[in-house]
Formats: structure tokens, C-alpha cells, sequence
């Protein structure tokens, strides 16, 4: 062991997943583009074979750092469709609280830190903090809270342990989840500020004709239940997934593509929800995003941090509504059985439609699992902008038209692999 | 607040030599440790502590389970990873800290150099053996 004082520490870990993009440009033309990204979820489906359905919530909360409850959701709504069971209202507002929290906190993570210092000219997140430094605690403040909100329900803020197929360990009293609401009526109001500081940013003109595929529910802007449902017809229950989507390698990425089988490219995520769901939002949300100018639809990619601020303003309002109804439960769970079952299960994870399905045998354990994540499903939508984007554009130079094509890329706020480091991006003109 | 440190292991179980942070705490056997796997809730499971250890693993280019003793009050680290990635990383997380004057008054961070980092990799033995020299070195200290 040795102390050095020159520091050259290229990558600290959580890299395994690289993100890279290779743009080939004759003349104006685009002639080849590929956005690669590694996808841990295959080997977690290889690696759920043979083990409990009861431990796949656990499991698969462990692909991603930021988003464990979608992956917990997603997972046991998949146990319990097989199994034929439906949780009381109660542990379902528990769920939709504390995926609230999930959203509050990979929404303020990705507006402040990824988002807001592309537009504002900062090339890190850092750089902004040292301009504004108020700004960032707020982020801080309200990244902060969303923790909370999954320590308070979770058991502890990242890979919570408390929740599982059936419901929770243990739920909470009345008087913990109270205990919140100062904090959480901070937090509206902040996000409120927040919606407004982002609708004013300058934003590229570049509108996108997606189809955007959401989940609905017929009494709330959904986001642990509902259909598929999609902006040019698409009306599916869950287990109707394959059917209607499928999944495609493409040499060039580790990830899968998905698309709509017969038709190509879908958009999941917020822009996606606010289209399909946007009059389910809660009142100061629905007025945030009147304020904002968006309309009943957002196709400017770049202004989904707006609609990520809405989003935030919804999931501060929801869970304060949560709370101020809610009643502890006698029981923390039901019990489900899904053995020789197969189930298929959704959330809406911050990132957009998160899709699970099991096979699970007679023993009760897991036969066949399939997992498939937000980014990997907006990879095609992701080539697609980047296509559209660079004509036009070709004459900024390699470090400006490197930057726009990151933050077309960030846009989509794509969990690369769920932690990843860094993007490569390559830029040949021929 | 008590005397000892407070021990942050960032890390994924899951991803081979990524764990290397994760089993450090775990082999301590001690309630002042934390696990994460997110570095951007460093400043937050810091927050009110003044002497706290970090352990991750790192890719620097030195040879496998190379291990490297920083002062993160005193040395700067390289962010390069901040800008276009999906979360951000240990160094992120001590820059902003440093940025928002919010460091712990001591800060040792450990870095193991990682050689596998795929998901369902098992621990390399050089880094299995650098998670025994810092667990030794923690224990020392």
C-alpha cells in the first residue's frame, strides 16, 4: 500500500456499462450511426433461473441504483399476476408512495445534474455548482427527500429491503408518515420553482413524430398499474406484451432493440405519459404544465426536462395526498402463491415502461425471466433523433455538434447500464 | 457522532471486482459502516460525520488490486466522468462536496484497482486479496 500525490484516477468503478456513439458523415450525409449500450438485465434473467419468485424483487433491484422500486414493482406485479392475486388499495397507495419517492429522486438527479448544464452552457454538473450553488442544494435538498421517502417505506434508501410480492413487511404508522409533510410541502413548492426556471431555458427547435407508449390507468396518472397503452392505438393489457413488441440484437449493442412489431421505433418515459395521461395529473401539476405552455403534447425532446419538473411537481402533490388519506393497515401483505404460474408485470419506471415476466415452476421457482428496461426500448427512438438531428447541422464543428448529439442523447436520461461512467463519442467525416 | 469512523462501501455485489467497497464494510463487523451504490447519495450518508473512510473500487491503470490511500480533503480528483453519464461517480460526489463546503473535516478514500466488472463475475483473487490488506488497514487505524 502507498500514498502518491499525483492522482490520475481515470474511472472509478460502476463503469461496466459504456455507453458510445459512432457517427459517420460524408458531406451532409449521415451515412452510419450506431448508439451502443451495454444492458446488465440479460445476465440477471440468466441468473434468476432456479431461485425463488419471493427473491426476485431483491434480485432485480439490484440492476439499478437509481430505479430499485421499478424493478421491485415491476417484478412483483409480475408474482402476482401469475398467482391471480390482487393487493388491498391500501398497500397499493403504500407502493405508488413509494415509488413517488423514486421519482422525486431520479427526476431532481437528472434535471439538475445531467440536464440543466447542457443548456445552460456548463459542461458539468459541477461547473454549475460553483455558479449556482443554491440551485444545487435545492437538487441536493430534493434528491434528499425522494431518499427519505423510500427509507421511510423501504427500510433504507436504495435497495429497499421492506417491500415484497404481497405487499411489505412491515408498513408504516400514520404518525412516520406525517412526520413528512413539512418537507414534502418544501418540496412542492421548490418544484414548482423548478418548473418555471426550466420552461424558460432556450430550447433547439426539433420536433419528433414519436409514437409514445405509456401505461394508462383509468384513475390516475399511472405509474404501478394499468395498460399499455400507446398514442396511435395500442390498447393492451401487460401480459399482451409480446405480442404486440419484440425484441431484436442488432450487432453493434450488448442491448436489445425493441420494437413494435410491423411498425418500428416507440418513445416510452416522461414525455410518453404526459401525452397519454397528462389530464390525470394532480391540479398544481396540471397547472404547472399550462403555465409551462407544453399542450396536450410534448415532441420536442429536449423540453422533456420540463416535463420532468411536472412530473416532480405531481409525484410532491400525489404523495402529500397519499399520506393525508392514508390508514395503516392490520395485515402488511397477502400471501401469493404463482407456482406453475407465468406472470407478466409493468411500472412506470422515472425512465419510462419497465416490463417483466416469469415463468415460475411448481417448486415456486423462477423458469424463465424476462426484463426489459426503459433505455432499451427508446434505443431505436434515440438512433432515430440523432438521424434527424444532424442534417442541417453538420457545419458545427466536431466539440459542438459532439456536444448536442450528448445531450440529444441525455434527453432520454438513458440508463446506460444502470451506472455507467461515461460516453464515447466518435465522429468520422469521411 | 462517535469516535470512530464512519465506513462508506460504494459498490454492486453483483459486478465481480465492484464489490470490492460492499465487502470491505461487510467484513468489518461494525454498525458504523454504509453500503451504497449510488455515489450521488455520498454527501447525504456523510452528513453530520467528521471522520469518514470510503472504500471503491477503481479503473486507474495500475495492475489489479492495486490499492491507493487518498486524502480526499487535500487531493482534487478528476471528474471526467460528470458530464454525460446516467449517475455520477465517487469523484463527483467529493468535488461537489468540496464545491458545497460540505466534506467531512477528515476523508480517506480507498481505491482497489478492479480487473472484472461483469454483472455475475465472481471477485478476482488480487482484489479479494487488496479487500483483506484494507480491511486490515481500517481495522489499524
Amino acid at each position: 500500500m502507498h500514498s502518491e500525490r499525483e492522482i490520475d484516477v481515470k474511472y472509478l468503478a460502476r463503469v461496466e456499462g459504456e455507453g458510445a456513439m459512432y457517427l459517420k458523415l460524408e458531406g451532409e450525409e449521415v451515412v452510419d450511426l450506431k448508439f451502443k449500450i451495454f444492458e446488465p438485465p440479460r445476465f440477471y434473467e440468466a441468473f434468476l433461473q432456479g431461485r425463488r419468485f419471493s427473491e426476485a424483487p431483491d434480485i432485480t433491484a439490484r440492476i439499478c441504483g437509481i430505479c430499485p422500486i421499478a424493478y421491485q414493482t415491476s417484478s412483483i406485479n409480475a408474482m402476482e399476476h401469475a398467482a391471480g392475486t390482487t393487493v388491498p388499495h391500501v398497500l397499493q397507495e403504500l407502493r405508488r408512495l413509494i415509488y413517488c419517492g423514486e421519482w422525486i429522486e431520479s427526476h431532481s438527479l437528472h434535471i439538475f445534474f445531467l440536464h440543466a448544464p447542457d443548456f445552460l452552457g456548463y459542461e458539468s454538473g459541477l461547473a454549475m455548482a460553483e455558479k449556482f450553488p443554491q440551485k444545487v442544494e435545492d437538487a441536493l435538498r430534493l434528491k434528499k427527500l425522494g431518499n427519505t421517502l423510500m427509507t421511510v417505506l423501504g427500510g433504507r434508501e436504495i435497495h429497499p429491503i421492506n417491500t415484497k410480492v404481497g405487499g411489505f413487511y412491515r408498513v408504516p404508522t400514520r404518525e412516520e408518515l406525517e412526520a413528512l409533510v413539512p418537507e414534502l410541502e418544501w418540496g412542492l413548492e421548490a418544484s414548482i420553482a423548478t418548473t418555471r426556471w426550466v420552461s424558460g431555458l432556450q430550447f433547439p427547435d426539433f420536433e419528433r413524430d414519436y409514437e409514445f407508449v405509456a401505461m394508462h390507468h383509468p384513475d390516475e396518472y399511472a405509474i404501478h398499474q394499468g395498460r399499455i397503452v400507446s398514442s396511435r392505438g395500442i390498447d393492451i393489457a401487460v401480459e399482451e406484451w409480446s405480442n404486440v413488441f419484440t425484441e431484436e440484437h442488432v450487432e453493434w449493442s450488448n442491448a436489445l432493440h425493441a420494437r413494435i412489431k410491423n411498425r418500428g421505433s416507440y418513445h416510452v418515459g416522461p414525455m410518453a405519459r404526459y401525452t397519454i395521461n397528462h389530464q390525470q395529473l394532480t391540479p398544481l401539476a396540471h397547472k404547472e404544465a399550462e403555465r409551462s405552455g407544453l399542450g396536450v403534447s410534448c415532441t420536442n425532446p429536449f423540453k422533456s426536462i420540463v416535463v420532468r419538473a411536472i412530473e416532480l411537481v405531481f409525484a410532491f402533490e400525489e404523495a402529500l395526498r397519499i399520506i393525508s388519506e392514508y390508514v395503516r393497515p392490520a395485515e402488511p401483505a397477502v400471501p401469493v402463491d404463482p407456482a406453475g404460474k407465468t406472470g407478466h408485470g409493468a411500472s412506470e419506471a422515472p425512465r419510462g415502461l419497465l416490463y417483466h415476466s416469469y415463468s415460475i415452476d411448481d417448486e415456486g421457482l423462477i423458469s424463465h425471466a424476462q426484463i426489459v428496461p426503459p433505455t432499451s426500448q427508446n434505443q431505436l427512438s434515440i438512433e432515430e433523433d440523432l438521424r434527424e438531428y444532424v442534417p442541417g447541422r453538420t457545419h458545427l464543428s466536431d466539440d459542438v455538434l459532439q456536444w448536442q448529439l450528448e445531450q440529444a442523447i441525455r434527453n432520454y436520461d438513458p440508463c446506460i447500464s444502470c451506472a455507467t461512467h461515461f460516453l464515447d463519442l466518435e465522429v468520422d467525416r469521411a | 457522532m462517535t469516535g470512530s469512523p464512519l465506513v462508506i462501501g460504494v459498490g454492486n455485489e453483483h459486478r465481480g471486482d465492484d464489490a470490492a467497497g460492499v465487502e470491505v464494510v461487510r467484513r468489518l463487523d461494525s454498525d458504523r459502516v454504509v453500503e451504497i451504490s449510488d455515489c450521488s447519495r455520498l454527501l447525504d450518508a456523510w452528513e453530520g460525520e467528521a471522520d469518514v473512510i470510503v472504500v471503491d473500487a477503481m479503473r486507474s491503470g495500475r495492475s489489479p488490486g492495486s490499492v491507493l490511500e487518498l486524502d480526499g480533503r487535500s487531493q482534487s480528483f478528476p471528474t471526467k466522468s460528470f458530464p454525460s453519464s446516467h449517475s455520477f461517480g465517487l469523484a463527483d460526489a467529493v468535488e461537489l462536496g468540496r464545491i458545497l463546503n460540505r466534506l467531512p473535516h477528515r476523508l480517506t478514500v480507498y481505491g482497489i484497482e478492479a480487473l472484472n466488472l461483469d454483472p455475475g463475475d465472481e471477485m478476482s483473487p488480487d482484489v479479494a486479496r487488496a479487500v483483506s490488506e484494507v480491511v486490515s488497514a481500517i481495522q489499524e487505524s
